[in-house]
């Protein structure tokens, strides 16, 4: 398999990367890069755990190649906080216990923080409709769903 | 057997065209081997890792500018690149294709809409495609294009079966073409699965013209009850012409079930999608008919 060279950018850092045509987004972001908090879960897309952001786009690294990211922006959940101040959706998870392993939680904020760029001030409903791809499997997202609720509203 | 999803265990080359052009004589030099076009992938990678589909070489079209645009101008033109999420929040597709808009909203979830393309959905051929439906109730061709020249065909006798289309090897889906809707027309689509984001168990899309009390034209359009989605044209023909009431919608919905030839698969039974399509097709039928501005 020839390799692919690519230069994308990673939470602001410009990265320059020889991967394999089928290495996956996820595991290069993971092994190579050392950015733990994308998760993998299913690697099939019913999840959402391995959620990143591609342009400050949600979309799922376990179904990306890595090649196809060259020249593109990937945010994970290690870019959202700016030095040791975590970013507002960060905060709201916390205040209102919207984590209890964890697992679900960096694709769940990441796809939080795209519905409101969008939709800066959404109802219950389309909250549940924009995070129905992340599955959570202990919190039951009453939590959750108060957290992002919560972060619309401080922002306004 | 158990796949270890993690990985993507198969090899393969990855070629990435910067042009059409780039990517036509790439498809022509391949088109003897095994390869693949990739477009969000969302379809095809699932299967390279679950069902160990095979391919050679990998041809991503994702950034091709020509196949980067949606024209509003006359009807919709999608370019084949172009992510479903883009398609949904253009105001006309909302606004003059509610079938389209509501297939496309109720696909998947917003990370597989961000990547996964109407070319791609087409492309695939399954029955239970969520684009598809609508495509073929407002007369939608897909635009093929290879180095030898280019040809449009409706999308209706583009898929001819399951993950069968009619595209030859050097052929590219550049785009889709939905025609203008006439004024007084409307559409629906509706989808059963077990969840929100699910497969379809069934789908169905309705669009149809008025005059007056009158149904000028309709297509009523199922999925995943065939090998492909399917006209239900005897229904069609007993709506055409007619003037609309509540008790017609019922009995094109009952020959509408009748019509089809569901299948038993893991989703569902055929005695379920048989009574559900009837009571699909009379809601879809109906909210149609109200969006073209008709009465009841
Ligand atoms: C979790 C999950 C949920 C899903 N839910 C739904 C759902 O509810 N409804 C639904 O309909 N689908 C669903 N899908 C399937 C998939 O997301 C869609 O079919 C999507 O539109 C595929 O587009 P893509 O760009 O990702 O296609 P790809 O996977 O890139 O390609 C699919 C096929 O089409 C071919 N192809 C792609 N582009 C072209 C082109 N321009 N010319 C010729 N051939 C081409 C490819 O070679 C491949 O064979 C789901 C998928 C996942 C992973
Ligand atoms: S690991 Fe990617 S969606 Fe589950
Ligand atoms: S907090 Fe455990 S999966 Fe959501």
């Amino acid at each position: 398999m020839k390799k692919v060279e690519i230069e994308f950018a990673v939470n602001g850092k410009k990265r320059s990367l020889s991967v394999k045509p089928n290495d996956l987004l996820i595991n290069i972001i993971r092994n190579d890069l050392f950015l733990t908090g994308s998760k993998y879960g299913c690697g099939i897309g019913e999840c959402g755990a391995c959620t990143v952001l591609l342009n400050g786009e949600p979309v799922l690294s376990c179904l990306t190649l890595a090649a196809a990211v060259d020249g593109k922006e990937i945010t994970t959940i290690e870019g959202l906080a700016k030095g040791n101040e975590l970013h507002p959706m960060q905060i709201a998870f916390l205040k209102n216990a919207a984590v209890q392993c964890g697992f679900c939680t960096p694709g769940m904020i990441l796809t939080a923080t795209a519905l409101l760029k969008e939709n800066p001030n959404p109802s219950e409903d389309e909250i549940r409709d924009y995070i129905r791809g992340n599955i959570c499997r202990c919190t039951g997202y009453i939590q959750i769903v108060k957290a992002i609720k919560s972060c619309a509203t401080e922002a306004q | 057997m158990q796949t270890n999803t993690k990985i993507l265990a198969q090899e393969f080359e990855y070629l990435a065209p910067k042009t059409l052009d780039e990517t036509l004589i790439l498809l022509d030099n391949y088109k003897d081997k095994s390869a693949r076009i990739l477009a969000g992938g969302t379809d095809l990678l699932v299967k390279m890792k679950t069902i160990d589909l095979k391919t050679d070489y990998l041809i991503n079209i994702k950034n091709i500018p020509e196949l980067n645009f949606i024209d509003t101008a006359d009807g919709l033109k999608i370019g084949a690149a172009v992510p479903l999420s883009h398609i949904e929040r253009i105001g006309k597709v909302k606004e003059r294709y509610a079938a389209l808009y509501e297939g496309i909203k109720s696909m998947a979830v917003i990370a597989v809409r961000n990547m996964g393309t109407i070319a791609g959905n087409i492309g695939n051929a399954s029955p239970a495609a969520d684009t598809v439906p609508s495509l073929i109730a407002y007369g939608a061709e897909v635009k093929l294009v290879s180095k030898r020249g280019e040809r449009t065909v409706l999308v209706e006798d583009f898929v001819t079966g399951v993950g069968k289309t009619v595209i030859e090897a050097d052929e590219l889906i550049t785009q889709v073409n939905i025609p203008e809707m006439n004024k007084n027309s409307g559409s629906a689509f509706s989808k059963k699965g077990r969840v929100k984001a699910d497969i379809a168990k069934i789908n169905l899309a309705v669009c149809l013209e008025r005059e007056g009390n009158i149904c000028k034209d309709c297509k009523i359009v199922l999925g995943s009850v065939a090998v492909k989605a399917i006209r239900v044209k005897e229904a069609e023909g007993l709506l055409k012409g007619q003037t609309v009431s509540t008790s017609l919608i019922d009995k094109i919905a009952k020959r509408a079930s009748e019509e089809i030839k569901p299948i038993d698969d893991i989703r569902s039974s055929v005695e379920y999608r048989t009574e559900i399509a009837r009571v699909m097709v009379e809601d879809t039928v109906r909210i149609a008919w109200e969006r073209a501005g008709g009465e009841l």
